[in-house]
């Protein structure tokens, strides 16, 4: 397993970047991924990590529409806020696993 | 008299009816089935329609002809579950006390979900082949069809039966090479997924089978909506697919009654332990099938699985017993691939679809991601089983756990 440094720590993280630890998550690590990506971070951007990590947290399943509902942002919005594939790039950077489509 | 309700007669309910009916004591227990509709559809005939294979007669029959001798019947719309009094409210203010209760209301598709899908062009260049009435509509359009752009668009995830897009685009390919058209058209296979399906090896073979058949795939495309004078679709990125017709899978959504009883997600389907079946919130609450948020697929086959796990569980349930059984998200697909051939997947929540042979190790007769005759065989012959096998409740030679004798690693 890779590991990685962010905000000045090491980090273990897989294959396409997630973190292997969600325990592992700070604001810092989040704002250095998003530099990564090329996001400058806002709080709205962290308001969304937030309720990504809260729903993971809970066991419950995570979709576009569910984040469109969240009342933080709609799903445009939410394209802004991370554009090109936004669930992958907002599950990054919020620590948590990337989403398995299961179908 | 105890009292099991079940809500919904498609295929989940039906097969209940029949299985409980058989198990619990007719001193003891009263069943009552309720749906609003009087027809069942042999869902899986609906994709063969467009192309002309089986007309609208093929595909119904009335509920009524499966359901057993000693079940209640009710034709009506369910306003709402109260699950905290143990009572489903009809229409017209009929309350159903319940003991125990089954939900299986099933998915239906919701294409005023997406802006512009249900405008101008729904059901003259745009279509659904999830719905009788989109199937019998695309097969008279096609009749008559000179090509240009074809467009299959998946519009968000979950959706059922999920290879029924793929064996749709496949069949079409077939369909319009046979006609002498197909130079004329330009097939295109637009989904949300990163790719022709979930799973890495699946994914693979289905993918290179688009790629033999000269079917585009754009992946990751999360349509935003449908623009009716230019005909095109556009996704959420800005992403934009021009088309002559369109074949859109619309979202999927649970009854909205489970929306009313504040039961579901934000799709309506009704939170349920994935290995129990049973509701997350009320114990004396059973889910069998597309009702169900559980994460394996939309299809009858699950149902028939889930079917076996959870009349041991209903059991179990009823007598006090811890549950005994455990639903492994077993799902089984014949894929059609055109010119009278198709593949088999066989997966479960853990394991994804493998090669090798079923349901026989070693033997067959059907093999497992492999483009066979055979298969093929085992699909059409599936709607005799369906009738008169599965929605009975009577036993399959299929084990509802899933297996892996006969499949290589």
């Amino acid at each position: 397993m890779a590991t990685k440094t962010f905000a000045g720590v090491s980090i273990e993280v897989n294959d396409d970047g997630y973190l292997v630890n969600s325990t592992d998550w700070t604001k810092k690590i989040a704002a250095d991924m998003a530099k990564e990506e090329g996001i400058e971070i806002t709080d709205t951007h962290y308001e969304v990590l937030n309720f990504i990590r809260t729903k993971i947290g809970n066991g419950e399943n995570l979709t576009i529409r569910g984040i469109g509902k969240s009342g933080i942002v709609d799903i445009k919005g939410f394209y802004k806020l991370f554009p090109g594939a936004p669930l992958k790039k907002a599950t990054k950077l919020a620590g948590v696993a990337k989403p398995t489509s299961c179908i | 008299m105890k009292k099991l309700l079940i809500l919904g007669a498609g295929t989940g309910g039906t097969i209940m009816a029949n299985k409980m009916r058989k198990t619990l004591s007719r001193e003891k227990w009263d069943i009552t089935i309720i749906d609003q509709y009087k027809t069942h559809y042999y869902q899986p005939g609906f994709l063969f329609i467009p192309f002309g294979i089986y007309k609208a007669k093929d595909v119904v029959k009335p509920k009524s002809d499966f359901f057993p001798v000693g079940v209640n019947v009710i034709y009506s719309p369910i306003e709402r579950i109260e699950a905290e009094k143990n009572q489903v409210l009809l229409d017209q203010g009929v309350v159903l006390k319940y003991d125990y209760l089954i939900i299986a209301t099933g998915t239906k598709t919701a294409p005023e979900e997406t802006p512009g899908l249900k405008g101008n062009l729904w059901h003259k260049s745009i279509f659904d082949f999830y719905t009788i009435e989109g199937a019998t509509a695309l097969a008279e359009h096609f009749k008559t069809w000179e090509g240009g752009k074809l467009v299959l668009n998946i519009a968000e995830l979950p959706y059922k039966c999920p290879v029924a897009p793929l064996e749709f685009v496949f069949f079409a390919d077939a369909f319009f090479t046979e006609r002498g058209l197909r130079d004329k058209i330009d097939i295109t296979y637009v989904t949300p997924l990163p790719g022709a399906f979930t799973k890495p090896r699946a994914t693979k073979m289905l993918g290179e089978l688009l790629d033999e058949k000269n079917i585009n795939i754009i992946p990751d495309f999360n349509i935003a909506e449908v623009n009716n004078e230019e005909k095109k679709i556009v996704d959420y990125a800005g992403i934009e697919i021009p088309f002559d017709c369109l074949i859109s899978i619309p979202t999927n959504m649970g009854d909205a009654m489970i929306e009313r009883s504040g039961l579901g997600d934000e799709l309506n389907f009704v939170h349920t332990d994935k290995h129990t079946l049973q509701s997350e919130k009320f114990d004396n609450i059973f889910i069998i099938g597309d009702a169900a948020n559980v994460p394996t697929s939309k299809a009858g086959s699950v149902v028939h699985f889930m079917a076996d796990i959870m009349e041991e569980n209903l059991l179990c349930a009823i007598q006090g017993r811890p549950f005994t059984a455990h639903f492994d998200g077993h799902a089984n697909c014949y894929i059609e691939t055109g010119y009278g051939k198709g593949t088999l997947i066989d997966f479960n929540y853990d394991t994804e679809p493998l090669a090798g042979s079923f349901p026989f190790p070693g033997i067959g007769p059907f093999g497992l991601l492999k483009v066979t005759r055979m298969n093929h065989y085992g699909k059409l012959i599936f709607r005799w089983i369906y009738w008169h096998v599965l929605l009975k409740g009577k036993e399959m030679p299929i084990e509802a756990e899933m297996q892996m004798a006969g499949k290589k690693l």
